[in-house]
């Protein structure tokens, strides 16, 4: 096994998701299967071979820094789950 | 032939020969979408009051005689991870199920310009992840030509809308197949232009130095017409071409005398279905018998291709889908704290698919794992890209298979991830390297389900395999 249900649990919380006890082991599995796959890549030199991000040439790109109308704020707050006064309101994070 | 069965260009035509209104065109589709969709199922949301009301406005034009551009008055289904300004969009995703843009997608915008009739949004799998629509959160979609298959996916409800006659052309977005795939399973003509050639602003994030938004239409004109309404630089999207953009129609041209087509003989191997074969091979011939000439050519780390870009779109996922957190906007779920209420949304507003790319993208990216994983991934794809420059020193452009198989059975493969992402081996290379691409009918399989080749170009070099494309249609 390349990977154990600890190492899902792991990924799941850093994911902020949570697998259901009863789905651990499918999930387990199934990303095992995938791990073993993509062991496919280790056959193949890849020394001094730049790594691409983006497949095309691309450079700074730069724009007038000028002021221009943006986004109104009851436009951007018109999908929060929960606001109040202008902001979003999320649940208390700090203890009293 | 019903006129939700015609090209754009054949209703353009009738409409501006006042020939037919486009209140009446507009209404026989919605009529259609009434009979058929409960069988499809191509459609998250039907905006027949704008579509009723845009048609009545292209009609008054019409009836001042004023000249109408190539789209305008034609329906049109957009891919629902375009967003499109007081229309909901939601990704097929429970997470985004109200969200309503309060902002156009650039390509929405300047699709919007030339007056088309938006008839809906369309089905997809959640996030664009799937080759089958079947992750989408709402229904699944179903193909056309059988209604036990799948439309292909992503954007197997544009593709499904336009076949099954519930649109008369799409948008739809390809990460890896995205546009190709659907257009293949469905025997509509589908583009995936360029990496950059049309913005990606107001794209709903998938993989962002993979995603693109193209064209799914009736034939290749048609295809042209779409291109030339979305292409183009944009200041909002830093990834978008400052390249000119050509006018695509000029591409409208039979003629492939001298064009030295190159057949990847990696394409041809294992899991290639026999009749998906011998009709691509047809096709070759049939572009030999026009004047083009066809080389054999290799692209040796097509094999790779898959590895790649299974760790390389999730990685990129995983820190794309970061915001669906419950705070600005999306579902939120209640928690007994902040943690517990982002982990509670994103654990029962998310699907499987998207939870395990989620999770794929944050292994490969997590300390310990990275060099090996995400980073190897990426000097592999340098080497994916470099097969392609090196094979288009000899030929002009490249042709494949769109899918190794013809449209699947629903449920057939929704149970092995693995095997459902190996499907996508003949449309990812593409992606990774930038590349355009474009799915042509060209036949099918003895079971009544049809067949597609792709053309590969050059980056930038969309012209060609349009014109490429365009050449096999009229001599088919």
């Amino acid at each position: 096994m390349k990977i154990s249900e600890q190492d899902i649990k792991t990924v799941a919380s850093l994911s902020r998701l949570r697998i259901p006890p009863e789905e651990a082991q499918e999930v387990t599995s199934q990303l095992d299967k995938f791990l073993t796959y993509v062991e496919n890549l280790q056959a193949i030199d890849t020394t001094n071979i730049e790594p691409t991000t983006y497949a095309l040439p691309m450079q700074n790109v730069f724009r007038a820094d000028v002021v221009k109308p943006s986004l109104q704020r009851e436009d951007a707050l018109s999908n929060a789950p929960l606001k109040e006064d202008g902001y979003f309101k999320v649940p208390r994070v700090l203890e009293e | 032939m019903k006129l939700y069965e015609k090209t754009a260009h054949e209703l353009h035509d009738l409409l501006q020969a006042k020939e037919i209104s486009a209140t009446e065109l507009t209404a026989e589709v919605l009529a259609h979408v009434d009979e058929v969709e409960n069988k499809i199922g191509a459609y998250i949301e039907i905006t027949r009051d704008k579509a009723t009301a845009d048609a009545k406005a292209v009609d008054e034009k019409i009836s001042r005689g004023e000249k109408i551009s190539a789209l305008e008055g034609i329906p049109c289904a957009v891919k629902d991870n375009i967003c499109t300004k007081g229309i909901r969009t939601t990704c097929a995703s429970k997470i985004l199920e109200n969200f309503v843009p309060p902002y156009d997608a650039t390509a929405y915008n300047k699709l919007s310009a030339q007056n088309p009739i938006l008839i809906g949004k369309a089905n997809m799998d959640e996030f664009a992840m799937g080759g089958s629509t079947e992750n989408s959160g709402f229904h699944v979609t179903r193909n056309p030509h059988n209604l036990d298959c799948v439309p292909g996916g992503s954007s197997g409800g544009s593709a499904a809308a336009v076949a099954g006659g519930e649109a008369v052309f799409a948008l739809g977005s390809d990460t890896g197949g995205s546009i190709r795939q659907p257009a293949s399973f469905c025997g509509v003509v589908g583009l995936k232009p360029t990496y950059g050639r049309v913005s990606r602003y107001g794209l709903v994030a998938y993989a962002s130095s993979l995603d693109q938004i193209g064209t799914i239409t009736r034939d290749v004109e048609d295809c042209a017409n779409v291109m030339n309404a979305i292409a183009g630089h944009d200041e909002m999207d830093s990834t978008s071409t400052a390249a000119p953009v050509p006018d695509f129609t000029k591409s409208l041209v039979a003629d492939v005398k001298g064009l030295k087509i190159g057949l990847p003989k990696e394409y041809f191997v294992k899991g290639i279905d026999g009749e998906v074969e011998k009709s691509v091979r047809k096709a070759a011939e049939t572009f030999e018998k026009l004047g083009a000439e066809i080389i054999e050519i290799s692209l040796p780390h097509t094999d790779y291709a898959i590895s790649t870009y299974y760790l390389i779109a999730p990685a990129e996922a995983a820190t794309n889908l970061e915001r669906y957190d419950g705070v600005s906007y999306g579902a939120r779920v209640n928690g007994i704290d902040v943690v517990d209420m982002m982990t509670n949304t994103r654990t029962e507003k998310f699907g499987a698919e998207v939870k395990r790319r989620i999770m794929i993208g944050n292994y490969a990216l997590s300390a310990g794992y990275y060099d090996a994983y995400y980073l190897k991934a990426l000097k592999v794809r340098t080497l994916i890209q470099r097969d392609f420059i090196d094979a288009f020193k000899n030929v002009d452009v490249i042709l494949a298979p769109t899918a190794p198989t013809a449209a699947f059975k629903i449920g057939e493969m929704i149970s092995d991830p693995l095997k459902m992402y190996l499907q996508d081996i003949c449309t990812v290379p593409l992606n990774l390297a930038g590349l355009p691409g474009i799915s042509v009918p060209c036949g099918m399989t003895s079971s009544g389900l049809p067949i597609g080749f792709q053309l590969i170009g050059k980056a930038l070099d969309e012209a060609t395999i349009i014109k490429a494309a365009y050449t096999y249609e009229k001599n088919n």
